[in-house]
């Protein structure tokens, strides 16, 4: 039995199935982390002064206590995996597999290196005894950030099936794998999407 | 049609799907496991969720006829089932405060959560909605598996929380910082299994928007589909946009149990006479504020399937269309869009100020528009009827003025200024059973009766129908009226002795023996439902496809007993709305969506 609209697409909507669901998905993913970045502003704007004392010292500005250098070079390695995620996608509808895999793999590997950066990130807090349960600034940094990066975690295990062995697809099914890529890539520019939020209201603000 | 597979399980065989038809000719016979229990096909999905429902809805009514022992005789020993609950929960066969309180949470969460909720949308909704529209499946039939699954999960977390030592949340079906952020370990484990429940319906909500919009058959423009189809529509996008705040919520508050974070913990909080260790800062108000945002649109979750079950089964005993299609519709997109905006009611008494009150109170008015439209039309849509006192249709006529009057005992809780002396008292938990009881549970009784011989291919016994509506209904008003008066004379609620030790509560006291007598009567009275559904699947009258001579695909287009897997022979076309019943000309008084139109009827005809 067919599922009408797995590939073709729906004359009166113009997609294809997995395209609404996404999109759908997404959606409530900007509930989710519009939920916790509420949390964020009504904390801060409860708390006396943000970051707020920390082992006794009196903190005014969130990069005197974040690394804002590591979480630049975070950023441009996001944007730079979703450029090569759109990359892979382009190479499948020009028919190019061999060039879908090393954007791919390219993707997974600037995920990869994001997260390093997350660890080392994290890493240098608890080194200090710097845990979330220190401060809200904290809470507030570990929580969101670490959500962000399970998402991130999220991806990297999506498309390292969509490389491996989801990939047996494009010789069974060449057209709903194309549409796969599709669909993992607005995952994908939604994670990236939310880090760009994070950075300046974390980090900057 | 071969039936060769063995009854392992005690279900009738026609509730399986997998056997050969020449829709299926192309792949082999699933075995046991893929066929029943790890099912993709959106009517055994269906079942399981409805069987898994009515178990949690049994389970969460007995643990609040232990409460109501406790509430009419407190302090007293229950004989019989009091030493079976073990020495912590019940010391000397009566009750403890910490197990009442557990009882509490846990009667609300596992109503809501576990047994509405997967009843109204899991079951019904994963059932009927392909079929209403013509399609052979859900768009995401694997996800819909994920989604039983996820809930099954979350169940057992929820149950499995009672066997702790501590015994499970004692927070309320709330969980309000900062007594649940200091909580022992069942709270923690409700936690998580919200966050398995909430996954299963965000997956569910996907499925079946992603399925709405996208698998209608040719003919089925979004203005002909069944209001039952427009309802779930709705609901979908609430699960789909509102639960995602409270999975918010549920990690900071996770957060807060397990790594000792602030997030909900004010400063300075002192507990049993210690400061608590704890960096302080955080706000119990930014829960509230996270968990009412879902909360709100929860109970329209809760109501709009119920709606559309009762609008299907009126059009279908009335024979008529049903009155207003338009405007339900725009009401039922109104109601939802306007569900988000009025959650703060349940805040009135925290503390907000009166501008940010009053916006509160206005949407909260305007909300009751489109309630008061839907309940109107479906009124009106009996004037002039060709009544048929089905079982089914006692259910829906019942829903109607229950719905409403929980509706208008709604409106002094709206209002900022009545809210202020009503606010948690029993009047609250008046309202809001009456919506569900004699409202939803209700309704979906009569689902039950109206979709069985779809299902099963037999009808449920009429006498014993009409006995379990009567019983149900009275009783549920027995229960739930004495409420509101309890709760007008200012009885708080969640007391552990039901107001015993209150002297304002000393009036209207006597009403509680009442309304626990009419909660183990309506026990009683769920006895023939039981015993009905359970012969009925054996022994019940044998029905055609479609015995209620209804016009919706469900019943017109998809062969039964059992629907195939694939749902339809041949997908269908539709060439008419929904209800087109006594359409005038015609010698039958029912056009179902998919017959083709016949030749022009003339003016003598």
């Amino acid at each position: 039995m067919e599922i009408p609209y797995t590939v073709t697409l729906r004359p009166d909507t113009g997609v294809y199935n997995a395209k609404i669901g996404i999109w759908l998905f997404l959606a409530s993913e900007v509930m989710l982390f519009g939920g916790l970045f509420s949390g964020y502003v009504f904390l801060r704007i409860g708390a006396p002064a943000w970051p707020g004392m920390l082992h006794g010292e009196m903190y005014a500005h969130a990069s005197e206590v974040l690394s804002v250098p590591l979480a630049t070079l975070n950023t441009f390695v996001l944007i730079a995996s979703s450029v090569t995620m759109v990359m892979s996608w382009a190479s499948l509808m020009r028919d190019d597999f061999g060039k879908f895999r090393m954007y791919l793999s390219g993707t997974i590997a600037l995920a990869l290196v994001f997260l390093v950066v997350k660890g080392f990130e994290y890493n240098m807090k608890f080194e200090h005894g710097l845990f979330p349960s220190e401060s809200n600034f904290l809470a507030i940094y570990f929580v969101l950030t670490g959500l962000h990066g399970l998402h991130v975690i999220g991806g990297i295990i999506v498309n390292g099936y969509l490389l491996g062995p989801g990939s047996k697809m494009w010789h069974t099914s060449r057209q709903q794998f194309i549409n796969r890529i599709e669909v993992a890539g607005l995952y994908w520019h939604f994670v990236d999407l939310v880090w760009i939020f994070l950075f300046p209201t974390i980090y900057l603000m | 049609m071969g039936n060769g597979l063995k009854e392992t399980t005690g279900k009738d065989t026609t509730l399986e799907t997998g056997h050969e038809t020449h829709l299926t000719h192309a792949h082999h016979e699933p075995g046991f496991w893929r066929k029943y229990i790890f099912s993709t096909d959106h009517k055994v999905i269906g079942i399981q969720y409805g069987l898994s429902a009515l178990f949690f809805l049994f389970f969460g009514f007995a643990l609040i006829m232990l409460i109501r022992w406790q509430l009419a005789y407190p302090g007293e020993v229950l004989p019989f089932v009091g030493k079976l609950l073990g020495e912590t929960n019940m010391p000397g066969g009566s009750m403890s405060p910490e197990f009442y309180n557990q009882l509490g949470a846990m009667h609300g969460t596992i109503m809501v959560f576990l047994g509405i909720v997967p009843l109204s949308v899991g079951a019904f909704g994963n059932y009927v909605v392909p079929l209403q529209i013509g399609a052979p499946d859900m768009a995401f039939p694997k996800l819909n598996m994920a989604s039983y699954w996820a809930y099954f999960v979350g169940g057992v977390i929820m149950l499995a929380s009672f066997a702790l030592p501590a015994g499970a949340a004692q927070a309320g079906w709330t969980s309000y910082p900062p007594l649940a952020d200091i909580e022992s370990m069942g709270q923690t484990m409700w936690l998580f299994g919200m966050v398995f429940l909430i996954t299963s319906s965000l997956l569910g909500a996907v499925n079946f928007l992603t399925t709405i919009i996208q698998l209608r058959a040719p003919g089925m423009t979004f203005m002909r589909m069944p209001f039952f189809v427009w309802a779930q529509f709705v609901t979908s996008f609430l699960l789909l946009l509102a639960f995602p705040p409270l999975e918010a919520a549920s990690v900071f508050q996770l957060a807060d149990r397990l790594l000792d974070t602030s997030f909900f913990l004010p400063s300075g909080l002192v507990v049993s006479g210690e400061a608590l260790n704890v960096a302080g800062g955080g706000s119990p108000l930014l829960w509230q504020h996270l968990f009412w945002f879902l909360a709100h649109p929860e109970v329209y979750v809760l109501i709009l399937p119920a709606i559309g079950v009762v609008t299907e089964i009126i059009a279908n005993n009335t024979r008529k269309p049903i009155w207003g299609y338009n405007p339900l519709v725009y009401s039922v997109i109104f109601l939802g869009f306007m569900s988000f905006i009025v959650w703060a009611h349940h805040m009135f008494i925290t503390g907000m100020g009166t501008v940010i009150s009053s916006f509160f109170q206005v949407t909260t008015m305007i909300i009751s528009i489109p309630s008061v439209v839907i309940l109107s039309a479906l009124f009106i849509s009996l004037w002039g009827g060709s009544i048929r006192f089905t079982t089914p249709m006692l259910f829906a006529l019942g829903f109607l003025p229950m719905f409403g009057l929980g509706g208008l005992t709604g409106l002094p809780l709206g209002l900022a200024p009545s809210d202020i002396h009503l606010h948690d008292t029993y009047y609250v938990i008046g309202h809001f059973h009456y919506m569900v009881a004699p409202g939803t549970i209700i309704a979906l009784f009569g689902g039950i009766y109206y979709w069985f011989p779809k299902i099963t291919g037999r009808k449920m016994n009429d006498r014993l129908g009409k006995i379990h509506f009567w019983g149900t209904i009275i009783l549920m008003n027995g229960i739930f009226f004495p409420m509101l008066i309890q709760g007008l004379a200012g009885v708080s609620r969640r007391l552990f002795d039901g107001g015993l030790s209150y002297q304002i509560a000393e009036p209207v006291l006597h009403y509680n023996q009442f309304m626990s007598v009419c909660a183990w009567l309506l026990a009683l009275a769920q006895i023939p439902f039981i015993i009905n559904f359970f012969m009925s699947l054996k022994k019940g009258e044998k029905v055609s496809t479609n015995p209620w001579h209804a016009t919706t695909l469900e019943w017109a287009a998809a062969p039964s007993p059992p629907v195939p897997h694939g749902n339809f022979e041949v997908l269908p076309k539709v060439y008419r709305g929904p209800y087109e019943y006594s359409v005038p000309g015609h010698h039958i008084d029912f056009l179902p969506q998919n017959s083709p139109p016949e030749v022009a009827v003339t003016a003598d005809a």
